[in-house]
Order: structure tokens, then sequence, then C-alpha cells
């Protein structure tokens, strides 16, 4: 694969000073403690870590339930190409939202205390819970990708008996891992800006996941398809955009009628910081996106459909920061600015996450249907993959009863 | 044992500090002056204009927010009203001080093995049946330690003494459903900043009502999902059995798929 040489020293040189400022940074946590590594304060004692490390860290990884779903449990198996990149991405975004917490935690070293010390009433209790749980899903679920590069096809196929095990699992504990994380906050109705707080707050959480989750697989699909020459699923990643808005569509009527029925509209006018960040987030992430890819014709573009998923994820990203630390700030009396040390850190693990995404993505059977052998100057401007696609199909291993591949 | 309690009446007090230093010294911290909660001071003066000191320290809630929401149970209410946090449990997660209603925990930013911080209600001592040692240093008795109950009823008798000496409201009574310390004012107490628009009822119940909701979600999710998995998986098993026809039906609608998926024809 030829890329453009210049190119790709700029982005190593981003991610080389990206890591080193992260690894400086790791130094001030590890010998100065979260003191000195954040701007975090009694009254505001969650910063950037747990907003944009776990909160969207697990958030993002939401394509990979929504992904099995689909796939196993729908059987919609025309989506199938799109699995392993979703799952692959959910594992990932879980193992990082693990680092992230290594960071976030006053005394990371106690961590296991949840797994024998039980709070059943904690919320955080069951996060912690789902987060090893999911996590330990995901990698059953994902591993038959890694057999299969070693060629244990004996034990992809006894995985394959009982994935649906674990599919039901997943989708189940995302659920409640998704929204638990917006019940995190049912319990500060004083502190949190009127905007943000509703009893709702799972139900959004929830919601928001699965078009972030939509988006993001359209996402990965194109940025890989950039940097690796493979081929677009591009009638597949239209229909994921168009579940995109009708998700985001049905996320704007649950805002409309809650703030409708706890009387906030009057909060939507007001010159206010959080009015403004309110209107960004949601203009951004959601009205925009839908008129944008509610469209037929930007749908049809590939171009199009990437901004309208960058769109999503933003605008998501941008909820999640609210929700937990611009909508607080007015209770607490100060406003928080993370400090570069945060910012490296999740600079730092963001990159750490896009490396082992491309090293999975060049190493592993991700991409199953790739058609991948595309011509040089694919690999900078991908063309549609013109192959006859009977033929393609052939090459590509049978699958088993459970959609996992098995051997041929 | 019956429910403990600390009566603070803010006209009553002259700013000595007292409390303060009794409660530095009954927890072993450093003998400084500080006017404000920290990790050293689980109770600080404030300073209102009219000379009205108001104590700040933790209100010892009676279903306290912050053991409602601690995930590996460090903070324990006992039954004579203190609540305790054990720092062998927590690791950090500094959910009790996003989520304490009275911004009262502290923590210990600055150490590598921090801990959370907050006034214990001199739990030893009043299992010994002793008063608090800020009570007990109190000079004028605006820090009064007994029996809820009882201090209520003399809250409650002391406004009705003195009608205009006091508002005509005893802080701590229904605030998420009442605290083990009870303060009384001749300054509204919003004035005075204290929070006067929280719940009435316990927080814990606001997660307690999402959290019930988990074993149905479990339960119907799973029969939803694997009914759905059954019958989509059957469906395809007949077409499977009944075999060419099926399969080539297949076949040709997944081929449309593919071509009107193609990109760069112009579509
Ligand atoms: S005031 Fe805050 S720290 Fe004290 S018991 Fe109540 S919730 Fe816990
Ligand atoms: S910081 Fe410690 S005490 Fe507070 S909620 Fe977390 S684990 Fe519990
Ligand atoms: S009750 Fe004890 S720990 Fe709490 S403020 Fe008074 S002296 Fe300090």
């Amino acid at each position: 694969m030829k890329t453009n040489p210049f190119k790709f020293t700029f982005w190593k040189a981003v991610a080389i000073l990206t890591l080193a400022a992260g690894a400086a940074a790791t130094w001030l946590r590890v010998t100065g403690g979260l003191g000195a590594s954040t701007n975090l304060t009694d009254a505001t004692p969650w910063g950037l870590w747990v907003a944009f490390d776990i909160l969207c860290g697990v958030g993002l990884a939401a394509g990979g339930f929504t992904m099995a779903a689909i796939v196993h449990i729908f059987h919609i198996k025309r989506f199938e190409p799109m699995l392993r990149p979703a799952i692959l991405t959910a594992f990932l975004g879980y193992l990082l939202v693990i680092v992230g917490l290594m960071f976030d935690l006053g005394r990371p070293f106690s961590v296991w205390h949840a797994i024998i010390m039980w709070n059943p009433n904690s919320v955080m209790f069951e996060v912690a819970w789902c987060v090893m749980l999911y996590t330990t899903v995901l990698a059953m679920e994902f591993a038959p990708v890694v057999l299969e590069r070693f060629r244990l096809f004996k034990l992809v196929r006894i995985m394959g008996r009982v994935s649906i095990v674990f599919i039901i699992l997943g989708v189940l504990l995302s659920t409640l891992h998704q929204s638990s994380l917006g019940s995190l906050f049912l319990i500060v109705p004083g502190k949190m800006y009127g905007l943000w707080y509703s009893a709702y707050l799972p139900a959004f959480f929830y919601v928001s996941a699965i078009a972030a989750g939509c988006a993001m697989v359209i996402f990965e699909s194109y940025l890989s398809s950039r940097a690796f020459g493979r081929g677009l699923e591009m009638h597949l990643l239209q229909e994921i955009g168009r579940v995109c808005v009708m998700v985001l569509g049905v996320y704007l009527v649950m805002k409309v009628v809650d703030l409708a029925s706890r009387d906030m509209f009057g909060l939507l006018l007001l010159p206010r910081k959080e009015t403004a960040f309110y209107w960004a987030e949601l203009v951004v992430g959601v009205i925009a996106p839908m008129l944008w890819l509610g469209r037929a014709k930007v749908r049809a573009n590939y171009h199009g459909l990437f901004a309208g998923a960058v769109m999503v994820v933003v605008g998501f990203v941008f909820n999640r920061l609210n929700v937990a630390t611009t909508a607080l700030e007015r209770s607490a009396g100060v406003a928080y600015v993370p400090k570069w040390s945060e910012l490296a850190i999740t600079m730092s693990i963001v990159t750490v996450g896009f490396i082992a995404f491309a090293l999975a993505a060049r190493y592993l059977p991700i991409f199953t249907d790739e058609h991948g052998h595309a011509r040089e100057e694919e690999s900078v401007v991908p063309v549609a993959w013109v192959e006859d696609a009977g033929d393609a199909r052939r090459q590509a291993p049978k699958r088993g009863d459970h959609g996992i591949l098995v051997a041929k | 044992m019956k429910a403990k309690a600390l009566l603070i009446d803010i006209t009553q007090c002259v700013g000595c500090n007292n409390c303060q230093a009794a409660c530095k010294e009954a927890n072993r911290q450093p003998d400084t002056v500080e006017n404000r909660l920290t990790p050293t001071a689980y109770t600080a003066l404030q300073e209102y204009e009219g000379g009205v000191y108001v104590r700040r320290m933790c209100q010892h809630c009676k279903e306290p927010t912050c053991a409602s929401v601690c995930p590996v149970g460090a903070f324990t209410k006992t039954a004579e009203g203190p609540v305790l946090y054990d720092e062998s449990k927590c690791i950090g997660c500094r959910y009790c001080i996003q989520a304490c209603p009275f911004q009262v925990p502290r923590y210990e930013w600055s150490s590598n093995n921090p801990r959370v911080r907050k006034c214990r209600l001199c739990a030893e001592r009043v299992a010994a049946g002793q008063p608090t040692a800020c009570a007990e240093a109190c000079p004028t008795g605006a820090t009064k330690f007994g029996d809820r109950d009882e201090l209520l009823k003399e809250a409650y008798e002391r406004i009705r003494n003195n009608p205009t000496g006091y508002v005509h409201r005893v802080y701590g009574v229904t605030e998420v459903g009442g605290t083990s310390v009870l303060y009384l004012s001749a300054v509204p107490f919003e004035k005075l900043g204290f929070k006067t628009q929280v719940e009435t009822t316990p927080l814990p119940a606001l997660t307690a009502n999402a959290m019930e909701k988990i074993p149905g979600v479990v339960t119907v999710g799973t029969a939803l999902l694997y009914g759905i998995y059954w019958i989509t998986n059957r469906r395809e098993e007949v077409a499977r059995a009944e075999g060419g026809p099926a399969v080539l039906r297949d076949k040709l609608t997944r081929g449309s798929d593919d071509h009107d998926g193609h990109i760069g024809h112009g579509k």
C-alpha cells in the first residue's frame, strides 16, 4: 500500500507528540496524584476523564451491540461485513475505558474491590459490573477473529455454537450500561442545570448511544477504506445512515417532550453559557445531521455520509461533556477547564485506540468481505469496488450457523 | 439506641471557633484555623453580615446519598446517626462527592492515596454515650447534642417562645428526608448559603427507581431477544431446508442489493 509520504509522517509525528505529552502527564499523575495532574476540585470532582474517557468511550462503543443485534438476533445478514469492525471498536473502546478509569480513580489499585464489596443500590456499582462483564463478552465475541487468524477453526466452531448466548448477554449488558451512565446523574437533581436534568436521562443516554454507534460504524468504515484502500459497503452504510436519522428523530422528539413536560422551554432563550452549549450539542449532533443525512442524495455520497457521521459523533461527545461538566458548573460555583495533562492523557488514549484499530485491521481478518486488492489510487481516493460481487462472495469463507466463520 | 443529632442555633453562636479547635483535636488534625471545609477541617465557621456565624459540617442525612451511591459500600449509616466512611474500601471514584446534596465530602487531592474526608459525628464518643467534641466545647450552647426527637421538640419550642427572633423553620427536618444536624436561624436560610431548594424526599429513591427496572429489563430482554433470534433463525433454517428456490431467491435479492449499493456509478 502506498500512502502519501508527507501525510504519513505528519500523522506519525502528531501521534508521537501526543504520546510523549501523554507520558509526561502520566508521570505527573503517578507521582503527584490527581491534584497535580488535573484541575479537579471538591466542587467539580468529575472532569474530562469521566466525561470523555468513560462516558464517551462507552457510548461510542455502542456500534458493537447494535450491529450484533442486527446481524445475529434479527438475522439481517447483509450487515455482516460491518459486524467485526463494530465489535472491534467496542472491544477496544471498553479496554480504553478501563485504561481511562485507572487514571481517573483515586485508588486505581483498589478497583477490584467492586468485585467483592457490593452495594447493589449504587449505579456506579452497576456500571462497574457492566464494564467487567461486557468487556469479557466482547472478548468472547472478538475471539473468533483471533482464532481464525491462527487457523484454530475447531475452536471457532465450538465458540460459534454458544455465541448466541454471548450476543444476547452483550445486547442486554449494553442496554443496561448505556442507560446506567445516564442514571449516574439522576442523583443530582439540585445540582444539574434544568436543560439537562431529566428523569429520562437513562433513556436519553441509551437512544443517543445508538445513534452514535451507527455514526461510528460509518466513521470507521470510511477511515479504514481510506487507510487500507478497501471498498465501502455503500448500500449498507446508506441504510445505517437512514437508521441513524430515525434514531436521532426519536431522540429529538423525546427531548422536546421532556422539556415541555418540565416546562423548561424558557431556558432555551436565556442568554447564558448553558444555553449556547445546549444549542450547540443539539444543532451539531442532532438537528444538522438529521437534515443532512435525511437526504438520499447526501447518503449516496460517501463524503456526505462521513460528514454526517462526524456531526453525530461530535454532537454526542459534546452532549456527554455537557452533562458531566457544563451542566454542573453553575451549582458548583466554579468553572472547570481541563488541565493540559488531562487533555494529553485523553488524547493519548484516543491515539492508542486509532493505532490499535489500524493494527488489528491490518493483521486480523476484520474486514471479512474485503475486496481488498484494491488498486493503488484507491488507497488515496476510494472508488467503488466494481469486481463481480458473486465472485467475491465465492472467495469469502463459508459461514457457520451464527454467522461466524468456519473452515472451508 | 435512639437516633442522636446536633442542634445548631445560629443565633447563639459567637464565632469563638471552639468547635473547630475541639474537632481538630478529637480527630488529630493540625491545629490551624480554617474557614471552609477541607480534608483537615470537618467543620468550619462562615461569617455573614451582622456577626452571623454558620457552622458547616456533614448533615448526617437519615438516608445518606453518599452511602447509596458508593459502589463498594464505603459509607455506612449507624443506628445512632453518624454516617461513616471506610477508606479501606474506597476506590476513589468520587461519586460520593459528586452526589452529596450539601457538598460536604472533601478529597485529599494532593495525596497519591487519597481519602474522602468529612465529619464523623464523633461516632466513638457517641457510641460511648458522650456528646460530640464540638458540642462539648461550645461555650454558649449554640451546638447542642442529644436525641433527635427531643432536640426537634426543643427547636420548635424555641421558635414558639421567641417567634420574632427566629425564622419559622428548622433546617434539616425535611431536607432530603431529614438529617441528623438541625439548624435554627434568625436570618432566612437561603441568605446564609443553605441549600433551601433541595428535595424533601431522600435522594437515593431517584436512582433506586431506575435500578429497580434492571431485573425486568434483564428477564424481559432475554426472553424477547431469544424469541426474536429463534424466529428469525427458524425462518432461515426453513428457507435452507426448502432448498434450491429459496436459496436462489436469497442470492438474487442479495445480488441486487450489491448492485444498488455500488458507488461511482453516478447514482
Ligand atoms: S451531608 Fe452529604 S456526606 Fe453527609 S451524610 Fe448527607 S450525603 Fe453524606
Ligand atoms: S470515592 Fe470512595 S467512598 Fe466515595 S463513592 Fe467512590 S468508592 Fe465510595
Ligand atoms: S461531630 Fe465530631 S467530627 Fe463532627 S464536627 Fe463535631 S467534633 Fe468534628
